[in-house]
């Protein structure tokens, strides 16, 4: 179509697609800003209880396809996606699909810590209270608990749930954003590029954390740390001008990718 | 003489910054000596010596000699000559002219600040003062606890309640009116109206804010007194012809877009991110702005909705006009009530003896206006740091 740069769509190596059921599967995406494409006939299939990785240089589209999974991208007036998204086989941009509900289903962490201005108890309670998950107090306290303790986070504030959110250090922070996230229970988990504001220490328990999440969940992590898609992905996808250029397992894409600017790219040959 | 003194004092400034500037300039061309600060540096420091000599001399002799003579613009010239001719030969490599800027900037920013803050103290002293003569003659508890105010009749009596519940009366009804409108608008620009509404509809609103009040007074006068009359008739109620109400809805108009504009700057200003945490959660636009962005904006609204309150309680003109001068102890807003501003006013307009108790009376209501207020603003102040959620 648009040459040089055509979509190539790889498709999951059979060991991974055979292991896990499907999740996520986009069919000729594409995103624009007003006039700017970016993101160009785009296809791939996610599994479920796997981490993916989209890697790629800044500005080649990751992050705005991954906004597009739990449809965060209405929130820019001069947005505009076409070609189809499902999940578990629904259409998310089907007319018949609340905007809510998508996002309880597919929850979200940032690139900056974002923890409300409330206290720690208060900000993983939110999404439980406003979508009425909860009969009685004790069953909001169980819940919070229990999303502390699934983020690890837990035996750190056990003592101070009342301390505003904001408080914590940015590691601390990043991980109450997690726990709010699973509180009000996913089944995906995006994460943007959720490291990037954290020293090392953070970050490796994040990794941890991340690992032990996808036992239940379905994580896609954009990152541009390629250290960090190989330590805890078990797929990767490399992203270029806005087109998915190779999409495989982890270890494949690292050790043996099939495309040329793949290789240039994790070689750090780039651009 | 003013105007020769500040010709005299600006050309002995731009003298001594070229000479500054020339002298340092010359120092590194001709000696090759390394400067520490540039040559405009040096000129700035030199100027900014010589304008502080021109200052303090010439307000020295309008102090000792006046105004009128042509002492001052000599004296301005002489300081400035003397301070800068002093300070001239300490220009050399090593001086650090740059750092001696920065300080004189420094203290000329304080001085600044120094003065407003000097102002509202001598403002307050002054009334203060006043008021201690006043409560000489009539006695403080029967003004702050009198319900009869007739500063005019013979024998006078100084009852503070009934203006003091007409301040609050028709304040009250002003934030009724002005709290819902303004805020539930801020929010409807800040939130749901796309960029290119909005950046009509502010201004718009700011316009209202720029009316002048002494219209706003007329128009609640005229136009709404006898709207509010009219319709108490047609429903059988007693409506004085100037009533609290007329006055309250009028000054409600008057602050919303006080209220409605630095609501929409403070809401802006909540970052997106937390935003987009809550849209993400799965919460809706209207969840995420009674939860999340009103919440974390509350401490700037609380002070919007203070200024818009202070801005109430020392309006003057529009009740004059609207609710009118009888001193009545009433809390029905039908009723007329006057105001303490009002009676401040209607105490001093006109040629008056400063020693009555009627004129004195004057200062003590403004004591207790600004008391009121202080506290008003102290209470707000307590609220604020007791529920704000600061967001970074």
């Amino acid at each position: 179509m648009n040459a040089p740069f055509q979509s190539i769509v790889t498709p999951a190596s059979p060991r991974i697609m055979a292991e896990r059921p499907m999740k996520i599967a986009a069919k000729d995406v594409n995103i624009y800003y007003g006039d700017k494409h970016a993101i160009k006939n785009l296809s791939i299939d996610i599994p479920d209880r796997a981490v993916s990785a989209f890697i790629g240089p800044s500005g080649c589209g990751k992050s705005t396809f991954l906004r597009a999974i739990n449809r965060m991208n209405d929130t820019i007036p001069t947005c505009r996606v076409t070609g189809n998204i499902t999940i578990d086989g629904r259409d998310i941009y089907d007319r018949d699909i609340d905007v809510v509900q998508l996002r309880a289903k597919v929850g979200m962490v940032f690139q900056k810590p974002n923890p409300f201005p409330k206290s720690i108890f208060e900000n993983v309670a939110y999404g439980p209270r406003i979508h009425g998950m909860s009969q009685n107090k004790t069953d909001l306290e169980e819940i919070v608990v229990s999303s502390l303790k699934k983020a690890g986070l837990f035996e750190e504030v056990k003592d101070r749930l009342n301390a505003p959110g904001t408080g914590l250090s940015g590691g601390q922070q990043q991980r109450l954003c997690i726990a709010r996230a699973i509180a009000v229970n996913p089944q995906v988990i995006l994460m943007d590029e959720p490291c990037s504001a954290l020293d090392p220490i953070a970050t490796a328990k994040i990794e941890e954390l991340i690992d032990e999440l996808r036992q239940n969940y379905c994580i896609v992590i954009v990152t541009h740390s390629m250290q960090q898609a190989a330590r805890v992905s078990q797929l990767t996808a490399f992203f270029h001008l806005g087109t998915l250029v190779e999409f495989g397992d982890t270890d494949e894409v690292f050790t043996a990718p099939q495309e040329k600017r793949t290789q240039d790219y994790i070689t750090g040959r780039f651009g | 003489m003013f105007v020769w003194t500040i010709v005299a004092s600006v050309v002995l400034t731009i003298a001594a910054f070229l000479a500054g500037q020339s002298r340092a300039a010359g120092m590194r061309m001709s000696g090759g000596v390394a400067l520490h600060s540039l040559p405009s540096y040096h000129g700035m420091f030199l100027a900014a010596g010589a304008i502080s000599g021109a200052i303090v001399a010439a307000i020295a002799a309008a102090l000792v000699i006046g105004t009128q003579s042509i002492v001052m613009p000599v004296a301005a010239v002489v300081g400035a000559a003397i301070v800068a001719g002093v300070l001239y030969p300490r220009i050399n490599g090593e001086f650090r002219a740059r750092n001696s800027f920065e300080r004189f900037i420094l203290f000329v920013l304080i001085a600044c600040s120094g003065v407003a803050v000097l102002t509202t103290i001598g403002i307050v002293f002054s009334v203060l003062f006043e008021t201690i003569i006043f409560f000489r003659e009539v006695s403080p508890l029967s003004f702050l606890f009198g319900t009869q105010w007739s500063p005019t009749s013979t024998p006078a009596s100084f009852g503070f309640i009934p203006l003091l519940v007409g301040t609050f009366l028709i304040t009250t009804i002003a934030i009724v009116v002005a709290g819902p409108l303004g805020l539930l608008s801020a929010i409807y620009m800040a939130e749901y109206a796309g960029p290119k509404l909005r950046s009509t509809l502010k201004p718009l609103l700011e316009i209202l804010a720029g009316v002048p009040t002494v219209v706003l007074g007329f128009f609640a006068a005229l136009t709404v007194a006898p709207l509010i009359r009219n319709a108490g008739e047609s429903m059988n109620l007693a409506v004085a012809s100037e009533s609290a109400l007329a006055a309250g809805l009028v000054m409600g108009m008057m602050i919303v877009p006080l209220i409605s504009s630095l609501s929409d700057d403070i809401i802006n200003a909540v970052p997106q991110s937390l935003r987009d945490g809550s849209y993400a959660m799965g919460a809706t636009k209207s969840e995420t702005i009674k939860r999340v962005v009103l919440p974390a904006a509350l401490p700037g609204i609380v002070s919007a909705f203070m200024l818009a309150i202070s801005r109430a309680v020392g309006e003057t003109m529009i009740v004059v006009m609207a609710a009118g001068l009888a001193a009545n102890l009433s809390v029905n807003p039908l009723a007329a009530v006057t105001t303490i501003t009002v009676q401040i006013a209607t105490l001093l307009v006109g040629d008056q003896e400063f020693d009555s108790a009627k004129t004195l009376s004057a200062f003590a209501l403004g004591f207790v206006l600004f008391i009121f207020t202080l506290a008003l603003n102290y209470i707000a102040l307590r609220i604020v740091q007791k529920y704000r959620e600061q967001y970074d």
